[in-house]
């Protein structure tokens, strides 16, 4: 029994190895399916509850124009969580598990949406840096080894290289604008910097999933290697909007061909995720509430579906 | 009369129509902006995620309709003015959409309601608009025709199923459509401005397609076997900027941003 | 149980006329009429089609891919099923 086991999960790995893709049917190990549910879920999390803080500023946006770059950007983000939560059912867990597992916090989402948007530079810098910092790990998980996670990874990239242009579009805006407005693009960077470098994670020598999933090709490239190609592409797009870099230790490393950074403050990091952010439980009961608020159009649907049924069947008899 | 005068008469007369048509366009941008506002408000709060999406989708069809007429009504201005002037730096006694899409957005069966009677309408009011015989809106109505036509399929579709589904959201939907009716005898009313408009075959006569419009509705809250409401009371108002109190309290959120900072760009 | 439970469905989009319908992802709705209309929403927003078909995903019947060496590798040795197998003389040109 063990022997054909083992066996079963080296030919897995064999695969893996060979850059084939692992496909819904085929077998694999448990380990393997919990992972990747633990991961794509908590992607689309992230892209659920992301909505959240962006769409705090829809009734707002300056513009008309902006008001429907950002409306349409926040319904993509439903789309993308959408991709992702069809990608999980592939793994035999439906919807249903998963909502339940983000409502009552079994489930991660992205910390940084824990942050409160309390500008309309936010949504700037949300954009530019939070989406941005999304890409460069969702560009690198278009190689995934699991062929749904990676379909909609392509999908998700493909649609989602407007996001992060229409963020720092908002950013080149109020840097150019009046001192009011830079100063509000200059807060929201400072706000925003750090939290986003968070987002990939703690470092590879304490990440508890990273050795597995980057043998697994779950993940392709590692929490560091990523965030270091997020912050040197960041450096020259903080010097053309003409702001502060708001991390003073940032230094060129020659020999490294990669700019040294100061520390992220970890502490902050992990007083957030354990619920100390301003918004944790704002974001979760306004998910709930509108779910449970949707129970009676849920049902009512499907006791319309039920009915058509019976009067349909009671027609043809 | 010497042939001068005809003629400065004849160019006072353009320039008239001119300002009215701009004033007609501005409505219409007033009804797709408030509209889409109220709409956008779901994003997030769907019952579930399609429908989340979907709504999204309707919303952005109506900001991208206000964009198209405020466009239009700046470009008749010809003073340097955009749309966002329109959008931002006007206040709420100068806005002139009907009362009821200014009303909050209420539970789904409030916001499928206020669809029904407004896609409906729409979908007559567009058929007639893309004849005005201003080009410019004429080509607003052919585009925004083809979205609401789609809307209205989707409307229809739900009120089928929350009319028909259970006891609660049958009492739902009825209780939307006695609070809503009232609101929507304005919706035929044409003023001054628009009889004027609807002579020179600018702009739409909306009471020659009421009888058709009850009919349609009727014909659809029948089906989802929901009685038509019958209250007595009717508001109006939007046309005179002569608001509900849930108006001004849009607005100064939607401008808040873009008043706080004058003639900065975004 | 309150949280939602609607069915799955798979879509099938053909993106061009011309072109085959091909499988885009799926999504959850009541029914087949709602399960179109929303893979108009959440799969056409981009111009991405000009049809679109719908199947419940308890509907589809697949291969096993642990069946797949009898099921598929006896095709591998049938190479006079392709062109390739027929060298043409280089007077005669293409075929």
């Amino acid at each position: 029994m063990n022997s054909s086991l083992n066996e079963l999960e080296q030919a897995f790995q064999a695969k893996i190895d060979a850059e084939q893709k692992i496909e819904p049917k085929d077998w694999m190990p448990a380990k393997y399916r919990q992972n990747l549910v633990r991961q794509v879920s908590q992607h689309g999390h992230s892209e659920v509850i992301g909505m959240q803080p962006e769409g705090n500023w829809i009734t707002r946006a300056p513009s008309l124009r902006r008001k429907a770059v950002l409306l349409a950007k926040v319904q993509d983000e439903a789309g993308h969580g959408l991709y992702l939560y069809s990608a999980t059912e592939t793994l035999g867990t439906p919807r249903a598990d998963l909502i339940e597992a983000l409502q009552t916090g079994k489930a991660k989402y992205a910390s940084i949406f824990n942050y409160p948007t309390q500008t309309w530079g936010d949504i700037g810098a949300i954009g530019w840096l939070v989406d941005g910092a999304a890409i460069c790990n969702q560009v690198s998980l278009q190689r995934t080894s699991y062929g749904p996670y990676a379909r909609s990874m392509i999908r998700i990239c493909k649609e989602e290289s407007f996001h992060q242009r229409q963020g720092y579009q908002i950013m080149v805006e109020l840097a150019k604008g009046t001192p009011e407005q830079k100063q509000m693009a200059q807060d929201s960077l400072n706000r925003f910097y750090w939290p986003a470098l968070m987002m990939f994670g703690p470092h590879d020598s304490k990440s508890a999933h990273s050795a597995q999933s980057m043998k697994w090709k779950i993940k392709r490239e590692t929490n560091d290697d990523l965030r270091q190609k997020f912050i040197d592409q960041t450096v020259p797009q903080i010097e053309f909007l003409g702001l502060e870099h708001p991390d003073k230790e940032l230094v060129w490393n020659e020999e490294r061909g990669h700019y040294d950074s100061g520390e992220i403050d970890w502490e902050e990091f992990n007083s957030v995720i354990n619920g100390n952010g301003h918004c944790n439980r704002q974001r979760i009961s306004h998910h709930v509430a509108a779910h449970e608020e949707g129970l009676w159009v849920r049902e009512a649907q499907h006791a319309y579906n039920v009915k058509m049924k019976a009067r349909r069947a009671s027609t043809a008899a | 009369m010497s042939t001068n005068m005809a003629k400065s008469n004849q160019y006072d007369n353009e320039d008239t129509v001119k300002q009215k048509t701009l004033q007609y366009a501005a409505r219409l941008g007033d009804d797709s902006l408030i509209l889409g506002h109220r709409l956008s408000e779901w994003t997030s709060n769907g019952p579930f995620l399609e429908e989340d999406i979907a709504m999204g989708n309707v919303a952005l069809d109506y900001v991208g309709r206000a964009r198209m007429f405020y466009t239009y009504a700046a470009e008749l201005a010809g003073n340097g003015k955009t749309e966002d002037d329109f959008a931002y730096l006007r206040d709420e006694r100068q806005f002139q959409n009907y009362l009821l899409l200014e009303l909050p957005r209420g539970d789904f069966a409030f916001t499928i309601v206020r669809q029904l009677f407004v896609d409906v309408y729409n979908d007559y009011f567009l058929t007639e608009l893309k004849n005005s015989n201003d080009p410019e809106i004429a080509a607003i109505a052919t585009k925004s025709h083809k979205e609401t036509r789609y809307h209205l399929r989707r409307t229809r579709d739900w009120t089928l199923r929350l009319g028909i589904g259970t006891d609660e959201s049958k009492a739902k939907m009825t209780k939307a459509l006695n609070d809503i009716w009232g609101y929507t005898h304005e919706l035929f009313e044409p003023d001054a401005l628009e009889i004027e408009l609807i002579e020179l075959g600018v702009a739409v006569d909306p009471r020659l397609f009421k009888e058709k419009w009850l009919h349609d509705v009727q014909t659809i809250i029948h089906e989802a076997e929901l009685e038509m409401p019958d209250a007595d009371w009717a508001v109006r108002g939007g046309r005179n900027g002569f608001h509900t109190e849930h108006l001004s309290m849009l607005l100064t959120v939607m401008q808040s941003v873009h008043r706080a900072h004058p003639g900065a760009s975004w | 149980m309150s949280t939602e439970q609607l069915e799955l469905f798979e879509v099938f989009i053909r993106s061009s006329r011309g072109l085959d319908h091909k499988h885009v992802g799926s999504l959850h709705a009541e029914d087949h009429a709602h399960a179109v209309d929303y893979a108009r929403d959440c799969y056409t927003r981009r111009n991405e089609g000009v049809s679109i078909w719908v199947v419940k995903s308890s509907d589809i019947c697949s291969s096993q891919e642990d069946d797949a060496p009898e099921f598929f590798d006896p095709s591998d040795d049938k190479p006079y099923r392709h062109a390739t197998y027929y060298p043409l003389p280089k007077e005669v040109g293409n075929m």
